[in-house]
């Protein structure tokens, strides 16, 4: 009797793992965050407002799809001046361009929690290829992504007149991303 | 009596420094964002901890030669004050740039020096800590100028109206 309620158990365990689809984002878990180089000196930013759909089954990585916004208006530089001035022409120009959208392509799955995701990345109407490693970690029914990827500012036009040597503000920089998205 | 050459040349060279830092500083806080701007900032934080290396090298030099006294002729009240002024003035240079250090951790713009030498962070990023440390690094800065006004109106009292060595001992060729 043991061994059959076991093993109805496993049978009930079984499929349901296999369906487990991760697609209720969770904004106030989640971030999207920056360094960029000033000077040489590493400085700190976040997005704070963005929204993004999700589906992964870590079954069928194949088979996973994001999108990404991110409101380009709500950027923290680290300084107030800085945030004003970076909404601005030169850099996003959020007037004209107020979101950045990443798009999924294609996923690989690397083995362990790894995974490649391939996409495209639109910013100030400019859009680019960026493979965007990423780890997933499942606790129960909600998972967590991490990742992160460099762009080169250039690539988009962000920073322009003055800024656009990078002497000052480095060419590069590192975009990070935590997403928690929980299953239905 | 007069000082070593070395306390001269780092009192003069300190002078230069400090006079750059302070005009350098009031300068820019008021500039709008540019690269220019960021460009001034970093040049100001290395300028100040090149003034904090030398005062350090300055205190030691200090300590282990004593400077020539302070002549009879000058009351020993105005000789107390003397003393103290110098004593505020040592205090300043060594809480300015540490204000300043502090400030720039606090509002996430980490000192490095000359773009290459990370100074550590001994506060975490903290919005309103950096405003008070602002604040701070501004209001020391005042008085420093209130002092160094003091300090030289001083050293011409003794050099026109007294007519003593105080300011020419000071001097690279006496």
């Amino acid at each position: 009797m043991k061994k059959l309620a076991l093993a109805l158990t496993f049978a009930s365990l079984i499929p349901a793992a296999h369906a487990v689809e991760y697609t209720q984002v969770q904004p106030e878990k989640s971030a999207v965050t920056f360094v960029y180089k000033q000077m040489g000196v590493a400085v700190d930013g976040k997005f704070k407002k963005f929204s993004s759909q999700l589906n992964f089954d870590p079954a069928k990585p194949a088979a996973a799809k994001a999108t990404f916004d991110v409101e380009l208006a709500s950027v923290d530089t680290g300084a107030p001046e800085g945030d004003q001035e970076v909404a601005g022409k030169p850099w996003f120009n959020t007037k004209a361009f107020p979101t950045a959208r990443f798009v999924s392509g294609s996923v690989k799955a690397l083995g362990g929690n790894k995974y490649e995701v391939a996409g495209k990345l639109t910013i100030k109407g400019q859009t680019q290829d960026v493979v965007v490693p990423a780890t997933f970690t499942a606790q129960g029914n909600t998972g967590v992504f991490d990742g992160g990827f460099t762009i080169r500012r250039a690539d988009f036009t962000i920073g322009e007149g003055a800024w656009a040597k990078f002497d000052i503000v480095a060419n590069d920089v590192q975009i990070k991303f935590r997403i928690t998205a929980s299953t239905k | 009596m007069t000082y070593t050459k070395t306390a001269k040349a780092l009192h003069w060279l300190m002078a230069i420094l400090l006079f750059g830092l302070l005009a350098l500083g009031f300068y820019m806080h008021d500039l709008p964002l540019s690269p220019d701007k960021l460009k001034l900032y970093s040049w100001h934080k290395w300028a100040g901890v090149t003034a904090f290396l030398l005062l350090t090298f300055r205190l030691f030099w200090r300590i282990t030669h004593r400077p020539p006294a302070l002549p009879d002729s000058m009351p020993k009240l105005m000789q107390l004050a003397a003393h103290a002024g110098h004593l505020v003035l040592y205090g300043l240079m060594i809480a300015i740039p540490l204000s300043g250090w502090l400030m720039s951790s606090a509002k996430g713009f980490q000192t490095v020096y000359f773009g290459l030498l990370p100074i550590p962070d001994l506060l975490d990023k903290n919005k309103e800590l950096g405003d008070l440390l602002a604040l701070v690094h501004k209001s020391l800065n005042l008085l420093f100028v209130a002092v160094l006004a003091g300090h030289i109106g001083a050293a011409l009292k003794h050099h026109f109206i007294d007519k003593d060595d105080i300011l020419t001992r000071m001097l690279p060729k006496h």
